[in-house]
């Protein structure tokens, strides 16, 4: 009887935003007389921090201080029309049309500016904190306040802009399967340790070692927070969580947080992610949306790592310690896999 | 039936209310006085998210009656901060984004805050314990592991 | 831990950006740490009643009749609901994209077809009335014969889950009981290939389980409108979904929400908008209708369970020369949106690689358990843990190691996919190399030389001569096992590239939105393309010049009445367009 170590690996890509289009998200953005913006949105913070990387997109494009953005949503009589949060779409559409629409406000917001201190608007340019000026000729300057403030009460111009960012809705081929689905492809490969008690069937993820190609990330630590909850999620899904035990037999389902099967915080797994960034030709500053996919990578890495470490190969989630038992006894015993690599270059 | 009145403090200040019988202080709280950062998450005494402090222990407040805690001092994660100062607790989570959804985080931060009362340096078990009955499904508990680990050893922890 | 590599494609980036790529702080972690952040249920309103549901105790059954004359006498029930009292009790979620047919009552009428499907609801001025009063509910049942397992379901003679979809399968283009995707000839490469292998994958249900539990608070606004808090993931969708149901013009709903605890794709099918919205109107006060989380663990629709069967064939060298995928979408009773997800299947097929022949047959079948939702990498998530356990096989079987056997097959820039679109923008190369490496797992020299930007197009870029067939075909029975096959010649395509992004905005005069790069150019739709003589494709052209011309906002333009969608219920054109 004894704990064998197995390590196994898997990659994948990630579709972004919803299979064929038809998924359009609109923005609209204003300035109050000081040069303060509100970004007004129908979009969904579920927790994967639409709110935050909508305002950056927004402060980066209009090319004020991140403190000078905020972002209000949801509420369907202010915010425009957006399809929701899911298909991993929300940065990818909503940052487009967040895009458009800061790109017009900017645009008033030059004008203004440029009336004031009398030169062309397209010879100014933003500093990001704040302030407005003559390319070249920093001295001739003029605060966004000031401008916003000349806007409102000498001029008549309303800072504002909206967007929309829409792929037009496409046909699938009945005979062929032909489609245009996605435009973007988020990427990923991942490698599970584990090891797997030949007595009691338990697994225990010993850690994870991944890459991710994300296009631009807009924010890493919320990259991060994506990551990580994500990977601990595919652990979940691996190793314990299902409602029908027996599938399909759909009795002896789980009724509460008692009886389905989650890790807790004594099964947390190190986990280390590399991030490659290749933009999306067709993202906000050539971002993705790793929110779905970084689950997916570690279900089969941790099945395969399973079949390393005692031979057994389990093909019905989850991969509970009857169904290693029953694989172990059927091979005869614990059979393990070759060695793979040597020690982590991490930690 | 006749309602019962209840006094307690709660975050310092005496408050008062009609309740049933079996009225849970989960819901006093909430639809009595309007304290809405201890959340509903199962009802059943297994997610944490009500996790408030009476009398400074962590107790899950969906399971705790509202007449149970007459003349005693009620302590919920709206009553953390010390007026716009936030807690040593809540400025580690921000720094270590230990918050996706959030819901979780008020109890999350109770449980924490009872920990560091009773035990001012915790090891990584021990708020691997502390927080075991809370349940998160975004963050992996990571980070908020290493959070709570972040403010122990920050001035100001133990404030109660 | 994160670590950025930014060496890699560094070329294909500018990093001299103000605030996009740096870890700030949250907008929202102030609200979270201090329990300010408002979710749905944080929400005071005089007066409030709490509505619960009576549902089925049957997976299916015939409904004789509803006896509510005792629960409506109970204390505190202030109304009772059943089917008759919803204004349009049948709907799908996807009908506000014009796809698929109406298939779910809201309150169950005449039968149950699964096990915790609302039957009644009841509206009390206590949560503790309102459940008891629930026991007064008198339902006769007739038990009616179930089916859970996906294949049985599909079987001819199978008990009938939803009548909307006789043959327990959704009807995709009114002519497959499937989806197809084919590309190549399968057939012929599985009888060339020195390996081929076959196996049969179970994705598990898996119950999204946020912490906070779906509900919903309405309540009677001003102007004979009503404001509603929602945990919806997609606010307006849900609005729409709710504004059909109770036959509302869209602008009587005021839907607030945006701060969600938790959803992971179980907050998408207003399973509480509706009754909640019905009942404020129907008694003029607030109304909570929040599911306790026993409710949510059983009824809130899982991630639906997905049967996977892989079938490879694989060249000594390694090199997998053909592909061929049957799966199975368990939908539960009720379509929901699993008919998409297979759809968003068939173009994942075969994952991330480059396999000269492809097919792929993707079922939708209806069986008597909770509908299935959408979660997390939905449509995807299933069917990549059975390629890539499939491919941990084929390696093995190959004698290669996984990575080198990965890189060896991984799709690259300018490869032709299935769905006969051109890979761009890829990375699968990369991150393998990047994930050996920090994992210390040896790569040979040749396999860290690959590069996701070289080693594709050409020959691989090309769509080959493709074998179609009719199996599948609705209507007769024969058929179903019949297979009329044809050879459609290579570079054969039929669905014009429709994807220009509408970007709109800007206003004459005003900086335009310049530097959104364009990816793909404006083609014009082939009219009236006979079938097997289509334009033929051609790939991807550079990018166009970046100068804005605006796009005519989408509601100018109408969609083509021939353009049919998914195949099942032609779109009309953008989301929102109610059909009655």
């Amino acid at each position: 009887m004894a704990r064998h170590e197995g390590r196994g690996m898997a990659s994948v890509n990630y579709p972004i935003g919803m299979n064929l289009g038809g998924d359009p998200s609109q923005a609209l953005i204003h300035s109050n007389p000081d040069g303060k913006f509100t970004v007004a949105l129908s979009a969904i913070d579920l927790g994967q921090g639409m709110k935050q990387v909508s305002r950056q997109i927004a402060a980066e494009t209009l090319g004020v201080p991140i403190e000078d953005v905020f972002v209000d949503t949801a509420d369907s009589d202010t915010g425009p029309h957006d399809m929701g949060s899911f298909a991993s779409r929300g940065t990818h559409r909503m940052g487009n049309a967040i895009i458009v629409a800061a790109r017009e406000a900017r645009g008033v917001l030059l004008e203004a500016a440029a009336e004031e201190l009398e030169v062309n608007a397209s010879d100014l340019v933003t500093d990001g904190r704040g302030n407005i000026h003559v390319r070249g000729a920093p001295s001739k300057t003029i605060t966004v306040k000031a401008t916003a403030q000349a806007a409102q009460f000498k001029q008549g111009k309303t800072i504002a802009g909206r967007g929309i960012f829409l792929i037009p809705l496409s046909a699938v081929d009945a005979e062929t399967g032909e489609m245009n689905p996605n435009t973007a492809f988020a990427h990923a490969c991942l490698v599970a340790d584990v090891a797997v008690d030949d007595e009691t069937g338990e697994v225990e993820v010993l850690r994870m070692t991944s890459a991710y190609e994300l296009g631009r990330v807009i924010n890493p630590r919320m990259v991060e927070q994506q990551l990580v909850g994500g990977a601990w999620m595919g652990i979940s899904h691996a190793l314990y969580e299902t409602p029908e035990p027996y599938y399909p037999n759909p009795e002896h389902g789980p009724r509460d947080f008692n009886e389905y099967l989650m890790p807790g915080p004594g099964e947390i797994a190190p986990y280390h992610v590399t991030v490659l960034e290749r933009p999306a030709p067709d993202g906000p500053f050539g971002g993705k949306g790793p929110g779905e996919m970084c689950a997916n990578p570690v279900l089969p890495a941790i099945a395969n790592a399973v079949y390393n470490a005692v031979g057994v190969r389990v093909d019905e989630l989850p991969i509970t310690p009857e169904k290693i038992l029953r694989g172990i006894k059927a091979n005869g015993g614990a059979k393990p896999g070759p060695r793979r690599g040597g020690p982590v270059n991490w930690r | 039936m006749a309602k019962i009145p209840v006094q307690f403090r709660l975050n310092g200040s005496d408050r008062a209310a009609f309740v049933d019988a079996q009225e849970t202080l989960l819901n006093t709280l909430r639809r009595g006085l309007g304290d809405f950062s201890p959340k509903y998450g199962c009802g059943q005494g297994t997610c944490g998210v009500c996790s408030v402090l009476v009398d400074g222990e962590p107790q899950l407040s969906c399971l705790t009656l509202s007449v149970a805690c007459e003349g005693r001092h009620v302590e919920t994660a709206a009553g953390l901060a010390d007026g716009p100062n936030l807690h040593p607790l809540q400025a580690a989570f921000m720094d270590h984004f230990a918050a996706q959804c959030g819901f979780c985080t008020p109890g999350m931060l109770t449980a924490a805050r009872a920990l560091l009362a009773k035990n001012p340096s915790p090891s990584r078990d021990d708020v691997i314990e502390a927080i075991s009955g809370n349940i998160c499904r975004c963050t992996g508990y990571e980070p908020i592991v290493a959070a709570i680990l972040a403010a122990a050893s920050a001035p100001g922890a133990r404030r109660a | 831990m994160l670590e950025m590599r930014k060496d890699i494609f560094a070329d294909e980036r500018d990093d001299n950006l103000n605030v996009i790529g740096k870890g700030l702080q949250r907008q929202d972690a102030p609200g979270h740490v201090t329990g300010r952040t408002r979710y749905f249920d944080d929400h005071a309103f005089e007066g409030m009643l709490h509505l619960k549901v009576v549902r089925s105790p049957h997976a299916h059954a015939r409904i004789r009749s509803i006896d509510i004359s005792a629960a409506e006498r109970a204390p505190g029930v202030k109304r009772v609901l059943r089917g008759a009292d919803v204004p349009v009790n049948k709907n799908t979620l996807l009908s506000l994209i014009n796809f698929g047919k109406d298939d779910e009552p809201t309150l169950a009428v005449d039968k149950v077809r699964y096990k915790g499907e609302p039957v009644v609801a009841i509206l009390a001025d206590s949560e503790a009335q309102a459940l008891a009063a629930r026991k007064l509910v008198r339902i006769d049942y007739e038990p009616l014969p179930t089916v859970f397992d996906v294949e049985e379901a599909l079987k001819p003679g199978a008990p009938v889950v939803n009548e909307t979809y006789p043959g327990n399968y959704f009807e995709y283009h009114e002519r497959f009981d499937h989806q197809k995707l084919r590309f190549g000839d399968v057939e012929r490469a599985f009888s060339g290939a020195d390996i081929v292998m076959e196996h049969r994958y179970q994705m598990s249900p898996i119950e999204h389980a946020p912490t906070e539990t779906n509900g919903t608070i309405a309540a009677p606004e001003q102007n004979g409108r009503f404001v509603v808090h929602s945990c919806a993931q997609g606010l307006f969708f849900a609005l729409g979904t709710t504004a059909k149901i109770v036959d509302v013009e869209s602008n009587r709903l005021h839907f607030i929400g945006g701060t969600v605890g938790g959803g992971f794709g179980g907050k998408v099918d207003s399973l509480t908008e509706p009754l909640a919205v019905l009942g404020a109107m129907l008694t003029g006060k607030p109304v909570r209708f929040v599911l306790d989380r026993e409710e949510e663990m059983l009824y809130g629709s899982p991630r639906g369970a997905e049967r996977i069967y892989i079938k490879d064939g694989v060249m000594r060298d390694g090199r997998i020369v053909a592909r061929y995928i049957r799966s199975y979408f368990d939908a539960g009773a009720y379509t929901r949106l699993s008919s998409y997800a297979a759809i968003k299947c068939t173009a994942h097929v075969p994952g991330p690689y480059w396999i000269p022949n492809v097919a792929s047959d993707i079922y939708v079948a209806y069986t008597n358990r909770c509908p299935s939702t959408a979660m997390r990498g939905f449509g995807v998530t299933a069917v990549d843990f059975a390629l890539e356990v499939q491919m941990d096989r084929l390696a093995e079987a190959a004698s290669m190691d996984p990575m080198e056997f990965r890189i060896l097959n991984a799709y690259r820039d300018g490869d032709m996919k299935p769905h006969r679109r051109a890979a761009k923008n890829t990375a699968l190369v990369e991150c393998v190399q990047v994930a050996a490496e920090k994992a210390n797992w040896p790569l040979s020299e040749q396999a860290k030389r690959q590069s996701s930007l070289t080693g594709g197009a050409g020959e691989r870029g090309q769509i080959p001569a493709t074998t179609v067939d009719t199996k599948g075909q609705i209507g007769r029975p024969e058929t179903r096992t019949g297979t009329a096959t044809q050879t459609l010649p290579a570079g054969t395509a039929r669905i014009p590239l429709s994807k220009q992004p509408v970007m709109e905005g800007a206003r004459d005069g005003r900086a335009a939105p310049t530097q959104v790069p364009r990816y793909e150019p404006a083609r014009p739709a082939a009219a009236a393309t006979p079938a097997y003589a289509p334009p033929p494709y051609q790939p991807a052209s550079p990018p166009a010049a970046p100068s804005y011309q605006p796009a005519p906002p989408p509601v100018s333009a109408p969609a083509s009445p021939a353009q049919t969608q998914h195949g099942a219920v032609r779109f009309s054109s953008v989301f929102g367009t109610r059909r009655r």
